[in-house]
């Protein structure tokens, strides 16, 4: 571009900058909502006009977390001042946390999702990288026959719909007692990763330079050595890359766990709409709950923001 | 220390072959695929040519092609078809229009263009389920943040059944679109500077610039974001579903898993899923081979 602008040109950049910004501020808005409505108290979540600036509060994660009942009358002074100061938030929205006989709080639903969400998708993750970096590798070094065939038939295995594959695996999971376990899950999430982990994988395995693993043969490394000791850690930024993108779609998955748990292994994306329901819902509790949701996928954004478009086209294009 | 001399002999005698090791590396992977995606679709062939159903104890009876004679004469299910058909033309030409434009916006010197691309880039990487859930709040007639920026009154978004399609696929614009934006983004940075400068040499209006310059060197990427997106809003499933009830926005996915998890007619929806796993493969065989095109250039 030539150093010298045009007025015109300055115009047209400056209007261009104005448009960035309100097309940033319009996609950012819903995200923003769920944060600020995870802050809320519950009768400024529905507002008319809709409220801005409020106090923030933390009610709305005391109830995410634990059982609450509504309160028929208001706490007696003694009640308020032995809760523990985050309970007290609960008492003022006028309901009280559930605890059992020996005073014990009683958890909601929602921690045991949020922790099998981290078993499984790290579970699986852990697994479809693995697998997916040693396949890379073999296709990216070595000669092997319908290759183009071979990926192709990876690649079609990631494309099917949930639904369709899950109608023949719920069969297979009720017959041999895979339903609603974590394994079950996992084992789905690996194979669905699996063929996303081995594209992308074999971008980065391919970038390695050849000669690295042959000065090593060479020098007396086994095959075996020269994969672990110099192709493993030059391909380090790869593999972290690409587990973050299979943890982040494992982690997001929705029909495969609708679908194939319901209580013991069941993930937070069906738990959370289910808490709607009918009725009038309690909005600030939904919002905290997805917030802590997509805090995880969020940060992991910001350190992948290099390799997002090559992950996004499966490692075909390349910067 | 290993000492030159034996290295060779070392290699050969202690370490796999080379063959062992590709078939070692491959084969698992090969495998596990066949045994977790592939058995299972073998598995459901089967059940397509019978009445089974999952929620008795009846054993299945072979019933030849009637389930898949019955499907395709079944109205209800091309008009399932149908609305899946307008979803996939809504949602992708939005996300090509948002995206593609907002790509334009961004190819140039603007401040903190990084940071800005990455924030634009959070949507997709969210959960359509859970993020697409919250959507219901920010459509709802009365306290919807929606109707009240745009002061439409009680306007239904998902109350209405005519509208309700088109507020699922605007939901789907806002995660998509930056995705659509990314690799158009990628295409933009990627056409030659010394063309636009010779055509503001040649006094080219924008026009002729856009149309013959960008708009043909950008196409083969544009390309990728479209099919891949046709194959996923053809293939939709968790923003329709727990945005809306309305049998308007019924898309293919939703009637196969009320099929098969609500109605319990087994053999019936294995017949469905095979014939939208044939529509997915021929999509997916395009895209692959654009992928091929694009990665050869």
């Amino acid at each position: 571009m030539a150093a010298v602008q045009t007025s015109g040109e300055r115009a047209l950049n400056k209007i261009a900058i104005v448009a960035v910004l309100v097309v940033t501020i319009i996609f950012l808005a819903p995200i923003y909502w769920i944060v600020s409505t995870s802050f809320k108290p519950r009768n400024l979540a529905t507002t008319v006009p809709p409220t801005v600036v409020f106090e923030p509060t933390i009610s709305p994660f005391v109830k995410l977390f634990t059982k609450r009942s509504q309160l028929r009358s208001p706490p007696t002074a003694e009640e308020y001042a032995a809760a523990p100061w985050w309970e007290r938030v609960v008492f003022d929205g006028g309901e009280k946390i559930v605890r059992d006989g020996q005073g014990q709080v009683q958890w909601s639903g929602y921690p045991s999702r949020f922790l099998n969400s981290l078993i499984i998708a790290i579970t699986s993750t852990v697994l479809a990288v693995g697998m997916g970096t040693f396949t890379a590798y073999g296709f990216s070094r070595f000669k092997v026959k319908g290759e183009a065939d071979l990926l192709f038939f990876i690649l079609s295995t990631r494309m099917l719909p949930a639904v369709v594959v899950a109608i023949p695996m719920f069969l297979m999971y009720r017959a041999v007692g895979l339903n609603d376990t974590h394994l079950g899950l996992i084992i789905l999430y690996t194979a669905f990763n699996l063929s996303f982990s081995v594209w992308l994988m074999k971008g980065f395995m391919d970038e390695i330079p050849k000669e690295y693993e042959e000065a090593a043969l060479v020098d007396g490394y086994t095959r075996m050595e020269a994969f672990f000791k110099i192709v493993l850690p030059e391909a380090a930024t790869g593999i972290a890359a690409t587990a973050v993108f299979c943890f982040i779609t494992a982690w997001n998955e929705y029909a495969f766990a609708l679908i194939m748990t319901n209580r013991r292994a069941q993930t937070a994306p069906p738990f959370i709409p289910s808490q709607v329901g009918s009725g009038l819902p309690d909005w600030t509790v939904i919002a905290s709950g997805t917030f802590l949701f997509l805090l995880p996928v969020a940060i992991f954004t910001f350190l992948l923001r290099n390799h997002l478009l090559r992950g996004m086209s499966f490692g075909a294009i390349r910067k | 220390m290993i000492t030159p001399l034996n290295t060779s002999s070392r290699a050969a005698s202690r370490g796999l072959s080379d063959i062992s090791i590709r078939n070692l590396f491959i084969i698992p992977t090969i495998v596990f695929l066949i045994v977790f995606n592939i058995f299972p679709l073998i598995y459901s062939l089967g059940y397509s040519f019978t009445d089974f159903r999952a929620s008795t104890n009846a054993p299945a009876n072979f019933v030849g092609l009637k389930n898949y004679r019955e499907l395709l004469n079944d109205p209800y299910i091309w008009n399932n078809f149908a609305v899946t058909a307008k979803y996939v033309i809504v949602s992708v030409l939005g996300q090509v229009i948002v995206g593609f434009g907002t790509a334009m916006l961004l190819n140039r010197d603007i401040p903190l263009k990084g940071l800005i691309t990455t924030l634009l880039l959070l949507p997709m990487m969210l959960s359509m389920a859970v993020v697409g859930l919250f959507w219901k709040l920010l459509y709802d007639p009365s306290w919807g943040v929606i109707n009240w920026v745009l002061d439409l009154g009680k306007f239904q978004w998902l109350g209405d059944p005519k509208m309700a399609l088109y507020a699922v696929a605007f939901t789907d614009i806002w995660m998509w679109s930056p995705f659509v934006m990314l690799l158009s983004l990628a295409g933009l940075s990627a056409v030659p500077k010394h063309l636009y400068e010779a055509a503001a040499i040649d006094r080219a209006g924008p026009f002729y610039t856009f149309f013959r310059i960008t708009l043909p060197l950008v196409a083969p990427i544009l390309m990728i974001a479209v099919i891949f997106r046709t194959m996923e809003a053809f293939k939709t499933f968790d923003l329709a579903y727990v945005l809306s009830t309305q049998p308007s926005t019924e898309v293919i996915s939703i009637r196969l898993y009320k099929m098969a998890f609500q109605e319990w007619q087994t053999g019936r929806s294995c017949a469905l899923a095979y014939i939208v796993l044939i529509m997915v493969l021929a999509i997916t065989n395009i895209y692959v081979k654009y992928l091929n095109k694009v990665k050869e250039r």
